[in-house]
Protein backbone atom coordinates (compact mmCIF):
# COMPACT_ATOMS: atom_id res chain seq x y z
CA UNK A 1 0.00 0.00 0.00
CA UNK A 2 2.85 2.40 0.75
CA UNK A 3 4.36 1.97 -2.70
CA UNK A 4 0.94 2.68 -4.15
CA UNK A 5 0.62 5.73 -1.96
CA UNK A 6 3.76 7.35 -3.37
CA UNK A 7 3.07 6.33 -6.96
CA UNK A 8 -0.60 7.34 -6.83
CA UNK A 9 0.25 10.66 -5.21
CA UNK A 10 2.75 11.42 -7.95
CA UNK A 11 0.24 10.55 -10.69
CA UNK A 12 -2.43 12.73 -9.09
CA UNK A 13 0.06 15.53 -8.48
CA UNK A 14 0.87 15.45 -12.18
CA UNK A 15 -2.81 15.78 -12.90
CA UNK A 16 -3.48 18.82 -10.75
CA UNK A 17 -0.23 20.49 -11.81
CA UNK A 18 -1.56 20.29 -15.37
CA UNK A 19 -4.58 22.24 -14.22
CA UNK A 20 -2.23 25.00 -13.15
CA UNK A 21 0.03 24.99 -16.17
CA UNK A 22 -2.99 24.92 -18.52
CA UNK A 23 -4.76 27.80 -16.85
CA UNK A 24 -1.99 30.14 -15.82
CA UNK A 25 -4.62 32.70 -14.88
CA UNK A 26 -4.74 31.15 -11.41
CA UNK A 27 -1.09 32.06 -10.89
CA UNK A 28 -1.77 35.54 -12.29
CA UNK A 29 -4.79 36.09 -10.02
CA UNK A 30 -2.83 34.89 -7.02
CA UNK A 31 0.17 37.16 -7.64
CA UNK A 32 -1.58 40.28 -8.91
CA UNK A 33 -2.99 41.38 -5.55
CA UNK A 34 0.22 41.05 -3.56
CA UNK A 35 2.10 42.86 -6.34
CA UNK A 36 -0.49 45.65 -6.42
CA UNK A 37 -0.30 45.96 -2.64
CA UNK A 38 3.46 46.10 -2.81
CA UNK A 39 3.34 48.87 -5.43
CA UNK A 40 0.74 50.76 -3.43
CA UNK A 41 2.57 50.54 -0.14
CA UNK A 42 6.03 51.21 -1.52
CA UNK A 43 5.20 54.05 -3.90
CA UNK A 44 2.12 55.61 -2.25
CA UNK A 45 2.10 55.04 1.52
CA UNK A 46 5.68 53.99 2.00
CA UNK A 47 7.17 57.47 1.96
CA UNK A 48 5.18 58.35 5.06
CA UNK A 49 5.97 55.18 6.96
CA UNK A 50 9.01 55.34 9.19
CA UNK A 51 10.64 51.94 9.52
CA UNK A 52 14.08 53.14 10.44
CA UNK A 53 16.96 53.12 8.05
CA UNK A 54 15.76 50.16 5.99
CA UNK A 55 14.36 50.47 2.51
CA UNK A 56 10.61 50.07 2.78
CA UNK A 57 10.42 47.38 0.10
CA UNK A 58 12.83 45.31 2.20
CA UNK A 59 10.64 45.92 5.23
CA UNK A 60 7.31 44.90 3.73
CA UNK A 61 8.34 41.95 1.53
CA UNK A 62 7.89 39.26 4.25
CA UNK A 63 4.28 40.34 4.82
CA UNK A 64 3.62 40.48 1.08
CA UNK A 65 4.91 36.93 0.72
CA UNK A 66 2.51 35.70 3.40
CA UNK A 67 -0.38 37.46 1.63
CA UNK A 68 0.66 35.72 -1.59
CA UNK A 69 0.41 32.35 0.14
CA UNK A 70 -2.95 33.23 1.67
CA UNK A 71 -4.24 34.12 -1.80
CA UNK A 72 -2.79 30.94 -3.25
CA UNK A 73 -4.43 28.53 -0.85
CA UNK A 74 -7.91 29.78 -1.67
CA UNK A 75 -7.33 28.09 -5.03
CA UNK A 76 -6.32 24.92 -3.25
CA UNK A 77 -9.69 24.90 -1.51
CA UNK A 78 -11.37 25.74 -4.80
CA UNK A 79 -9.68 22.91 -6.69
CA UNK A 80 -10.52 20.40 -4.01
CA UNK A 81 -14.12 21.60 -3.89
CA UNK A 82 -14.43 21.31 -7.68
CA UNK A 83 -13.13 17.75 -7.59
CA UNK A 84 -15.62 16.81 -4.91
CA UNK A 85 -18.49 18.25 -6.93
CA UNK A 86 -17.49 16.84 -10.28
CA UNK A 87 -17.70 13.16 -9.47
CA UNK A 88 -14.06 12.53 -10.29
CA UNK A 89 -13.48 12.38 -6.56
CA UNK A 90 -15.90 9.46 -6.29
CA UNK A 91 -14.22 7.78 -9.22
CA UNK A 92 -10.89 7.97 -7.40
CA UNK A 93 -12.45 6.76 -4.15
CA UNK A 94 -13.97 3.74 -5.85
CA UNK A 95 -10.64 2.75 -7.39
CA UNK A 96 -8.01 0.55 -5.79
CA UNK A 97 -5.71 3.44 -4.89
CA UNK A 98 -4.37 4.73 -1.61
CA UNK A 99 -7.25 6.98 -0.60
CA UNK A 100 -5.23 9.61 1.20
CA UNK A 101 -3.11 10.22 -1.90
CA UNK A 102 -6.07 12.12 -3.34
CA UNK A 103 -5.66 14.70 -0.57
CA UNK A 104 -1.89 14.69 -0.57
CA UNK A 105 -1.81 15.40 -4.29
CA UNK A 106 -3.78 18.56 -3.65
CA UNK A 107 -1.53 19.52 -0.77
CA UNK A 108 1.65 19.06 -2.83
CA UNK A 109 0.11 20.96 -5.72
CA UNK A 110 -0.54 23.79 -3.31
CA UNK A 111 3.11 23.80 -2.23
CA UNK A 112 4.43 23.81 -5.78
CA UNK A 113 2.04 26.45 -7.11
CA UNK A 114 2.66 28.70 -4.12
CA UNK A 115 6.37 28.36 -4.69
CA UNK A 116 5.90 29.56 -8.27
CA UNK A 117 3.81 32.52 -7.09
CA UNK A 118 6.36 33.41 -4.41
CA UNK A 119 9.17 33.44 -6.95
CA UNK A 120 7.18 35.76 -9.22
CA UNK A 121 6.44 38.18 -6.39
CA UNK A 122 10.09 38.14 -5.32
CA UNK A 123 11.20 38.95 -8.86
CA UNK A 124 8.90 41.96 -8.91
CA UNK A 125 10.32 43.01 -5.53
CA UNK A 126 13.82 42.80 -6.98
CA UNK A 127 12.75 45.09 -9.81
CA UNK A 128 11.42 47.51 -7.19
CA UNK A 129 14.78 47.67 -5.48
CA UNK A 130 14.59 44.85 -2.96
CA UNK A 131 18.10 43.76 -1.99
CA UNK A 132 19.24 41.34 0.65
CA UNK A 133 22.69 40.71 2.09
CA UNK A 134 21.59 37.29 3.34
CA UNK A 135 23.55 34.16 2.46
CA UNK A 136 22.37 30.82 1.17
CA UNK A 137 21.75 29.43 4.63
CA UNK A 138 19.53 32.33 5.65
CA UNK A 139 17.58 32.03 2.40
CA UNK A 140 17.11 28.32 2.97
CA UNK A 141 15.71 29.28 6.37
CA UNK A 142 13.33 31.72 4.70
CA UNK A 143 12.25 29.09 2.18
CA UNK A 144 11.72 26.59 4.99
CA UNK A 145 9.52 28.91 6.99
CA UNK A 146 7.51 29.94 3.94
CA UNK A 147 6.93 26.29 3.01
CA UNK A 148 5.95 25.43 6.56
CA UNK A 149 3.49 28.33 6.59
CA UNK A 150 2.13 27.20 3.20
CA UNK A 151 1.71 23.65 4.44
CA UNK A 152 -0.08 24.85 7.55
CA UNK A 153 -2.58 27.08 5.78
CA UNK A 154 -2.98 24.49 3.00
CA UNK A 155 -4.40 22.03 5.52
CA UNK A 156 -6.79 24.77 6.63
CA UNK A 157 -7.72 25.11 2.96
CA UNK A 158 -8.34 21.36 2.78
CA UNK A 159 -10.88 21.63 5.60
CA UNK A 160 -12.59 24.48 3.77
CA UNK A 161 -12.54 22.69 0.42
CA UNK A 162 -13.97 19.50 1.89
CA UNK A 163 -16.71 21.08 3.94
CA UNK A 164 -17.78 24.02 1.74
CA UNK A 165 -21.28 24.05 0.28
CA UNK A 166 -20.56 26.57 -2.49
CA UNK A 167 -17.59 27.67 -4.56
CA UNK A 168 -17.61 31.05 -2.85
CA UNK A 169 -17.60 29.40 0.55
CA UNK A 170 -14.59 27.30 -0.42
CA UNK A 171 -12.53 30.44 -1.10
CA UNK A 172 -13.91 32.78 1.55
CA UNK A 173 -12.07 31.23 4.49
CA UNK A 174 -8.81 32.70 3.22
CA UNK A 175 -9.92 36.33 3.71
CA UNK A 176 -9.04 36.42 7.41
CA UNK A 177 -5.62 34.95 6.61
CA UNK A 178 -5.10 37.55 3.88
CA UNK A 179 -6.00 40.25 6.39
CA UNK A 180 -3.90 39.07 9.31
CA UNK A 181 -0.66 40.63 7.97
CA UNK A 182 -2.29 44.08 8.00
CA UNK A 183 -2.70 43.93 11.76
CA UNK A 184 0.85 42.80 12.36
CA UNK A 185 4.39 44.06 12.03
CA UNK A 186 4.26 43.39 8.28
CA UNK A 187 3.58 46.93 7.05
CA UNK A 188 4.26 49.20 10.02
CA UNK A 189 6.12 48.73 13.30
CA UNK A 190 3.66 47.60 15.96
CA UNK A 191 4.72 50.20 18.51
CA UNK A 192 2.77 52.92 16.69
CA UNK A 193 -0.51 51.06 17.23
CA UNK A 194 -2.98 51.84 20.06
CA UNK A 195 -2.90 49.47 23.07
CA UNK A 196 -5.43 46.70 22.30
CA UNK A 197 -4.56 46.59 18.58
CA UNK A 198 -0.89 46.46 19.43
CA UNK A 199 -1.49 43.64 21.90
CA UNK A 200 -3.32 41.67 19.20
CA UNK A 201 -0.69 42.46 16.56
CA UNK A 202 2.17 41.37 18.75
CA UNK A 203 0.59 38.12 19.79
CA UNK A 204 -0.84 36.84 16.55
CA UNK A 205 1.15 34.34 14.50
CA UNK A 206 1.92 36.54 11.50
CA UNK A 207 4.05 39.02 13.47
CA UNK A 208 6.46 36.36 14.70
CA UNK A 209 6.70 34.81 11.24
CA UNK A 210 7.24 38.19 9.57
CA UNK A 211 9.87 39.18 12.12
CA UNK A 212 11.74 35.93 11.67
CA UNK A 213 11.78 36.19 7.87
CA UNK A 214 12.82 39.85 8.14
CA UNK A 215 15.69 39.01 10.45
CA UNK A 216 16.84 36.29 8.08
CA UNK A 217 16.79 38.35 4.91
CA UNK A 218 18.43 41.36 6.53
CA UNK A 219 21.14 39.09 7.94
CA UNK A 220 20.25 40.01 11.53
CA UNK A 221 20.60 37.56 14.38
CA UNK A 222 17.26 35.73 14.64
CA UNK A 223 15.34 36.59 17.80
CA UNK A 224 13.22 34.25 19.87
CA UNK A 225 10.44 35.09 17.42
CA UNK A 226 11.52 32.05 15.44
CA UNK A 227 10.40 29.72 18.22
CA UNK A 228 7.07 31.50 18.49
CA UNK A 229 6.72 31.30 14.71
CA UNK A 230 7.56 27.60 14.59
CA UNK A 231 5.27 26.87 17.52
CA UNK A 232 2.36 28.63 15.82
CA UNK A 233 2.97 26.91 12.49
CA UNK A 234 3.41 23.42 13.89
CA UNK A 235 0.58 23.86 16.37
CA UNK A 236 -1.93 24.99 13.75
CA UNK A 237 -0.59 22.41 11.31
CA UNK A 238 -1.22 19.51 13.66
CA UNK A 239 -4.74 20.67 14.52
CA UNK A 240 -5.63 21.50 10.91
CA UNK A 241 -4.28 18.18 9.67
CA UNK A 242 -6.25 16.25 12.26
CA UNK A 243 -9.45 18.15 11.47
CA UNK A 244 -8.93 17.82 7.73
CA UNK A 245 -8.40 14.07 8.00
CA UNK A 246 -11.45 13.71 10.23
CA UNK A 247 -13.52 15.67 7.72
CA UNK A 248 -12.13 13.56 4.89
CA UNK A 249 -12.99 10.28 6.56
CA UNK A 250 -16.45 11.53 7.34
CA UNK A 251 -16.93 12.48 3.68
CA UNK A 252 -15.72 9.24 2.17
CA UNK A 253 -17.05 6.57 4.47
CA UNK B 1 -19.63 -29.58 -7.46
CA UNK B 2 -18.68 -25.95 -7.64
CA UNK B 3 -21.51 -23.53 -7.22
CA UNK B 4 -21.11 -20.24 -9.02
CA UNK B 5 -21.55 -17.37 -6.63
CA UNK B 6 -23.46 -14.40 -7.92
CA UNK B 7 -21.32 -11.40 -8.85
CA UNK B 8 -23.36 -9.23 -6.51
CA UNK B 9 -25.38 -10.35 -3.52
CA UNK B 10 -27.34 -7.94 -1.35
CA UNK B 11 -29.27 -8.95 1.75
CA UNK B 12 -31.36 -6.72 3.98
CA UNK B 13 -29.55 -3.55 3.01
CA UNK B 14 -30.65 -0.48 4.95
CA UNK B 15 -29.46 3.11 4.85
CA UNK B 16 -30.79 6.34 6.31
CA UNK B 17 -29.72 9.92 5.93
CA UNK B 18 -30.74 11.71 9.08
CA UNK B 19 -34.51 11.06 9.21
CA UNK B 20 -34.88 9.81 5.67
CA UNK B 21 -35.02 6.04 5.47
CA UNK B 22 -33.71 5.61 1.92
CA UNK B 23 -33.18 1.86 1.84
CA UNK B 24 -35.50 -0.27 3.98
CA UNK B 25 -34.16 -3.76 3.39
CA UNK B 26 -33.03 -4.37 -0.15
CA UNK B 27 -32.32 -7.91 -1.38
CA UNK B 28 -31.17 -9.05 -4.78
CA UNK B 29 -28.54 -11.09 -6.61
CA UNK B 30 -26.87 -10.36 -9.90
CA UNK B 31 -25.60 -13.37 -11.85
CA UNK B 32 -22.11 -13.25 -13.32
CA UNK B 33 -21.84 -11.89 -16.83
CA UNK B 34 -25.38 -10.54 -16.89
CA UNK B 35 -26.84 -7.07 -17.24
CA UNK B 36 -29.06 -6.19 -14.33
CA UNK B 37 -31.15 -3.05 -14.29
CA UNK B 38 -32.24 -1.33 -11.13
CA UNK B 39 -35.27 0.70 -12.07
CA UNK B 40 -36.79 3.46 -10.02
CA UNK B 41 -37.91 7.05 -9.97
CA UNK B 42 -35.76 9.91 -8.71
CA UNK B 43 -35.00 9.52 -5.05
CA UNK B 44 -35.90 5.83 -4.98
CA UNK B 45 -32.44 5.01 -3.60
CA UNK B 46 -30.76 3.64 -6.73
CA UNK B 47 -27.66 5.77 -6.28
CA UNK B 48 -27.46 4.82 -2.63
CA UNK B 49 -27.36 1.14 -3.61
CA UNK B 50 -24.63 1.81 -6.17
CA UNK B 51 -22.58 3.89 -3.75
CA UNK B 52 -22.82 1.20 -1.11
CA UNK B 53 -21.69 -1.46 -3.57
CA UNK B 54 -18.78 0.70 -4.70
CA UNK B 55 -17.63 1.26 -1.08
CA UNK B 56 -18.44 4.97 -1.07
CA UNK B 57 -21.11 4.57 1.60
CA UNK B 58 -21.38 2.26 4.57
CA UNK B 59 -24.74 0.56 5.04
CA UNK B 60 -26.58 0.91 8.35
CA UNK B 61 -27.66 -2.72 8.24
CA UNK B 62 -27.54 -5.72 5.97
CA UNK B 63 -24.75 -7.18 3.89
CA UNK B 64 -23.50 -6.75 0.37
CA UNK B 65 -20.84 -8.75 -1.42
CA UNK B 66 -19.29 -7.94 -4.76
CA UNK B 67 -17.26 -10.58 -6.56
CA UNK B 68 -17.30 -12.54 -3.32
CA UNK B 69 -15.92 -9.71 -1.18
CA UNK B 70 -17.82 -7.97 1.58
CA UNK B 71 -18.14 -4.24 0.91
CA UNK B 72 -17.69 -3.32 4.57
CA UNK B 73 -14.95 -5.66 5.72
CA UNK B 74 -13.00 -6.05 2.44
CA UNK B 75 -13.42 -2.70 0.67
CA UNK B 76 -9.95 -2.80 -0.91
CA UNK B 77 -10.71 -6.13 -2.61
CA UNK B 78 -14.05 -4.82 -3.79
CA UNK B 79 -12.37 -1.79 -5.34
CA UNK B 80 -10.04 -4.10 -7.24
CA UNK B 81 -13.03 -5.90 -8.70
CA UNK B 82 -15.26 -3.02 -9.69
CA UNK B 83 -15.51 0.08 -11.69
CA UNK B 84 -17.99 2.85 -11.10
CA UNK B 85 -19.43 5.20 -13.65
CA UNK B 86 -21.33 7.65 -11.54
CA UNK B 87 -24.37 9.72 -12.32
CA UNK B 88 -22.35 12.69 -13.50
CA UNK B 89 -19.54 12.07 -15.94
CA UNK B 90 -16.46 11.79 -13.73
CA UNK B 91 -13.95 13.12 -16.20
CA UNK B 92 -11.32 15.79 -15.84
CA UNK B 93 -12.41 18.73 -17.99
CA UNK B 94 -8.99 20.31 -18.23
CA UNK B 95 -7.20 17.22 -19.43
CA UNK B 96 -7.60 15.76 -22.92
CA UNK B 97 -9.56 12.58 -23.44
CA UNK B 98 -6.39 10.59 -23.82
CA UNK B 99 -4.83 12.09 -20.69
CA UNK B 100 -7.94 11.15 -18.75
CA UNK B 101 -7.55 7.55 -19.84
CA UNK B 102 -3.84 7.53 -19.09
CA UNK B 103 -4.50 9.00 -15.64
CA UNK B 104 -6.92 6.24 -14.72
CA UNK B 105 -4.68 3.56 -16.23
CA UNK B 106 -1.75 4.77 -14.10
CA UNK B 107 -3.93 4.76 -11.00
CA UNK B 108 -4.84 1.17 -11.78
CA UNK B 109 -1.09 0.46 -11.91
CA UNK B 110 -1.18 -0.96 -15.42
CA UNK B 111 1.67 -1.44 -17.84
CA UNK B 112 1.70 0.00 -21.32
CA UNK B 113 -0.89 2.64 -20.52
CA UNK B 114 -0.48 4.53 -23.79
CA UNK B 115 -1.40 1.57 -25.94
CA UNK B 116 -4.46 0.66 -23.86
CA UNK B 117 -5.57 4.28 -23.89
CA UNK B 118 -5.37 4.42 -27.68
CA UNK B 119 -7.24 1.14 -27.98
CA UNK B 120 -10.07 2.40 -25.82
CA UNK B 121 -10.23 5.70 -27.68
CA UNK B 122 -10.71 3.77 -30.91
CA UNK B 123 -13.22 1.36 -29.41
CA UNK B 124 -15.33 4.27 -28.16
CA UNK B 125 -15.05 6.32 -31.35
CA UNK B 126 -13.01 9.00 -29.65
CA UNK B 127 -9.72 8.56 -31.47
CA UNK B 128 -9.95 11.88 -33.29
CA UNK B 129 -11.07 13.80 -30.21
CA UNK B 130 -8.47 12.15 -27.98
CA UNK B 131 -6.09 15.09 -28.11
CA UNK B 132 -8.68 17.75 -27.25
CA UNK B 133 -9.58 19.01 -23.79
CA UNK B 134 -12.67 17.27 -22.47
CA UNK B 135 -14.32 20.64 -21.87
CA UNK B 136 -14.90 20.79 -25.65
CA UNK B 137 -16.70 17.40 -25.74
CA UNK B 138 -20.41 16.86 -26.21
CA UNK B 139 -22.45 15.07 -23.54
CA UNK B 140 -22.39 11.79 -25.42
CA UNK B 141 -18.64 11.95 -25.93
CA UNK B 142 -18.09 12.66 -22.25
CA UNK B 143 -20.24 9.72 -21.29
CA UNK B 144 -18.39 7.40 -23.65
CA UNK B 145 -15.07 8.62 -22.29
CA UNK B 146 -16.42 8.11 -18.80
CA UNK B 147 -17.37 4.52 -19.56
CA UNK B 148 -14.07 3.93 -21.35
CA UNK B 149 -12.27 5.11 -18.20
CA UNK B 150 -14.14 2.43 -16.28
CA UNK B 151 -12.84 -0.42 -18.37
CA UNK B 152 -9.17 -0.47 -17.49
CA UNK B 153 -7.90 -3.68 -16.02
CA UNK B 154 -11.12 -5.39 -17.14
CA UNK B 155 -12.90 -5.24 -13.79
CA UNK B 156 -15.36 -8.13 -13.54
CA UNK B 157 -18.16 -5.91 -12.24
CA UNK B 158 -19.20 -2.52 -13.57
CA UNK B 159 -21.70 -0.11 -12.06
CA UNK B 160 -23.38 2.39 -14.32
CA UNK B 161 -25.48 4.91 -12.45
CA UNK B 162 -28.00 6.42 -14.86
CA UNK B 163 -25.61 6.20 -17.79
CA UNK B 164 -27.86 7.97 -20.28
CA UNK B 165 -29.57 10.63 -18.21
CA UNK B 166 -29.35 13.90 -20.09
CA UNK B 167 -28.10 12.39 -23.33
CA UNK B 168 -29.68 12.84 -26.74
CA UNK B 169 -31.28 9.72 -28.27
CA UNK B 170 -28.38 9.08 -30.59
CA UNK B 171 -25.82 9.16 -27.78
CA UNK B 172 -28.07 6.89 -25.75
CA UNK B 173 -27.93 4.28 -28.48
CA UNK B 174 -24.14 4.60 -28.56
CA UNK B 175 -23.93 4.08 -24.80
CA UNK B 176 -26.33 1.14 -25.02
CA UNK B 177 -24.14 -0.48 -27.62
CA UNK B 178 -21.10 -0.02 -25.40
CA UNK B 179 -22.92 -1.65 -22.50
CA UNK B 180 -24.06 -4.61 -24.61
CA UNK B 181 -20.53 -4.98 -25.88
CA UNK B 182 -19.26 -5.12 -22.30
CA UNK B 183 -21.69 -7.78 -21.24
CA UNK B 184 -20.75 -9.72 -24.35
CA UNK B 185 -17.22 -9.87 -22.98
CA UNK B 186 -18.39 -11.45 -19.75
CA UNK B 187 -18.49 -8.35 -17.56
CA UNK B 188 -21.28 -8.14 -15.02
CA UNK B 189 -23.12 -4.86 -15.41
CA UNK B 190 -25.39 -3.33 -12.81
CA UNK B 191 -27.07 -0.30 -14.23
CA UNK B 192 -29.60 2.03 -12.70
CA UNK B 193 -32.04 3.91 -14.78
CA UNK B 194 -35.29 5.79 -14.64
CA UNK B 195 -36.00 5.05 -18.29
CA UNK B 196 -38.17 2.02 -18.79
CA UNK B 197 -37.11 1.50 -22.39
CA UNK B 198 -33.47 1.47 -21.34
CA UNK B 199 -34.05 -1.39 -18.92
CA UNK B 200 -36.05 -3.16 -21.60
CA UNK B 201 -33.34 -2.71 -24.21
CA UNK B 202 -30.42 -3.82 -22.10
CA UNK B 203 -31.21 -5.88 -19.09
CA UNK B 204 -31.67 -9.58 -18.70
CA UNK B 205 -33.14 -9.03 -15.28
CA UNK B 206 -34.89 -5.97 -13.95
CA UNK B 207 -35.56 -5.05 -10.35
CA UNK B 208 -37.86 -2.21 -9.42
CA UNK B 209 -36.78 -0.22 -6.41
CA UNK B 210 -39.62 1.68 -4.82
CA UNK B 211 -39.71 3.42 -1.44
CA UNK B 212 -36.52 1.70 -0.33
CA UNK B 213 -37.54 -1.84 -1.23
CA UNK B 214 -37.36 -4.13 -4.24
CA UNK B 215 -41.00 -4.46 -5.23
CA UNK B 216 -40.44 -6.62 -8.31
CA UNK B 217 -37.51 -8.61 -9.64
CA UNK B 218 -37.37 -10.78 -12.72
CA UNK B 219 -36.88 -10.99 -16.46
CA UNK B 220 -38.87 -8.69 -18.65
CA UNK B 221 -41.21 -11.58 -19.40
CA UNK B 222 -41.67 -12.24 -15.67
CA UNK B 223 -42.53 -8.64 -15.05
CA UNK B 224 -44.97 -8.53 -17.92
CA UNK B 225 -46.74 -11.55 -16.48
CA UNK B 226 -47.43 -9.58 -13.32
CA UNK B 227 -50.08 -7.70 -15.25
CA UNK B 228 -53.16 -8.99 -17.00
CA UNK B 229 -52.59 -10.10 -20.62
CA UNK B 230 -51.83 -7.34 -23.09
CA UNK B 231 -54.60 -6.00 -25.28
CA UNK B 232 -53.60 -7.26 -28.66
CA UNK B 233 -55.73 -4.81 -30.60
CA UNK B 234 -53.45 -1.91 -29.75
CA UNK B 235 -50.26 -3.41 -31.18
CA UNK B 236 -49.85 -1.61 -34.45
CA UNK B 237 -46.47 -0.98 -35.93
CA UNK B 238 -46.43 2.69 -35.09
CA UNK B 239 -42.92 4.22 -35.06
CA UNK B 240 -42.12 6.21 -31.97
CA UNK B 241 -40.90 9.76 -32.23
CA UNK B 242 -37.50 8.43 -31.21
CA UNK B 243 -37.44 6.06 -34.21
CA UNK B 244 -38.36 8.92 -36.52
CA UNK B 245 -35.77 11.19 -34.98
CA UNK B 246 -33.00 8.61 -35.21
CA UNK B 247 -33.88 7.71 -38.79
CA UNK B 248 -33.72 11.33 -39.88
CA UNK B 249 -30.56 12.05 -37.93
CA UNK B 250 -28.78 8.95 -39.22
CA UNK B 251 -29.54 9.87 -42.81
CA UNK B 252 -28.17 13.35 -42.45
CA UNK B 253 -25.42 12.77 -40.06
CA UNK B 254 -22.94 10.29 -41.40
CA UNK B 255 -20.29 12.96 -41.82
CA UNK B 256 -19.91 14.56 -38.42
CA UNK B 257 -20.97 11.59 -36.43
CA UNK B 258 -18.38 11.97 -33.76
CA UNK B 259 -17.66 15.54 -33.06
CA UNK B 260 -20.77 17.59 -33.10
CA UNK B 261 -23.64 16.55 -31.01
CA UNK B 262 -24.08 19.91 -29.50
CA UNK B 263 -26.53 18.77 -26.93
CA UNK B 264 -25.90 20.11 -23.51
CA UNK B 265 -24.64 17.52 -21.24
CA UNK B 266 -26.52 18.23 -18.13
CA UNK B 267 -29.30 16.39 -16.55
CA UNK B 268 -31.94 19.08 -16.71
CA UNK B 269 -34.15 16.67 -18.52
CA UNK B 270 -34.69 14.55 -15.43
CA UNK B 271 -38.01 15.97 -14.61
CA UNK B 272 -39.51 15.25 -17.97
CA UNK B 273 -39.28 11.61 -17.26
CA UNK B 274 -40.61 11.41 -13.76
CA UNK B 275 -44.01 10.40 -14.99
CA UNK B 276 -42.50 7.39 -16.76
CA UNK B 277 -41.77 5.62 -13.61
CA UNK B 278 -45.24 5.49 -12.18
CA UNK B 279 -46.91 4.14 -15.26
CA UNK B 280 -49.17 1.17 -14.97
CA UNK B 281 -51.50 -0.21 -17.61
CA UNK B 282 -51.05 2.91 -19.64
CA UNK B 283 -47.32 2.66 -19.96
CA UNK B 284 -47.63 -0.97 -20.87
CA UNK B 285 -49.57 -0.45 -24.04
CA UNK B 286 -47.04 2.15 -25.02
CA UNK B 287 -44.30 -0.30 -24.30
CA UNK B 288 -45.85 -3.01 -26.40
CA UNK B 289 -46.23 -0.59 -29.25
CA UNK B 290 -42.60 0.38 -28.94
CA UNK B 291 -41.39 -3.19 -28.85
CA UNK B 292 -43.03 -3.70 -32.19
CA UNK B 293 -41.86 -0.43 -33.63
CA UNK B 294 -38.30 -0.34 -32.48
CA UNK B 295 -37.17 -3.46 -34.21
CA UNK B 296 -34.16 -1.76 -35.72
Amino acid sequence: MTTHFLGDTVVLLGRSMRHITRSLDTIVTVTIMPIALMLLFVYVFGGAIDTGSERYVNYLLPGILLITIAMGISYTAFRLFTDMKSGIFERFQSMPIARSSVLWAHVLTSLVSNLISLVIVMLVALLMGFRSPAGVLAWLGVAGILMLFTLTVTWLAVIAGLSAKTTDGAGAFSYPIIFLPFISSAFVPTDTMPGPVRAFAEHQPVTSIVNTIRDLITQQPVSTDIWTALAWCFGVLVVAYALAMATYHRKIA
Amino acid sequence: MITIDPAIRIRGLEKSYQDVHVLRGVDFDVARGSIFALLGSNGAGKTTVVKTLSTLLKPDAGTATVDGFDVVSQPANVRESISLTGQFAAVDETLTGRENLVLVARLRHLEDVGRIADELLTRFHLAEAGGRAVSTYSGGMRRRLDIAMSLFGDPPVIFLDEPTTGLDPQSRVEVWNSVKDLAGRGTTVLLTTQYLDEAEQLAERIAILHQGRIVANGTLADLKRLLPPAQVEYVEKQPTLEDVFLAIIDNNNDIDHDNDHDNDHDSDHDNDHDSDSDTNGNGRTARVARAAGSDR
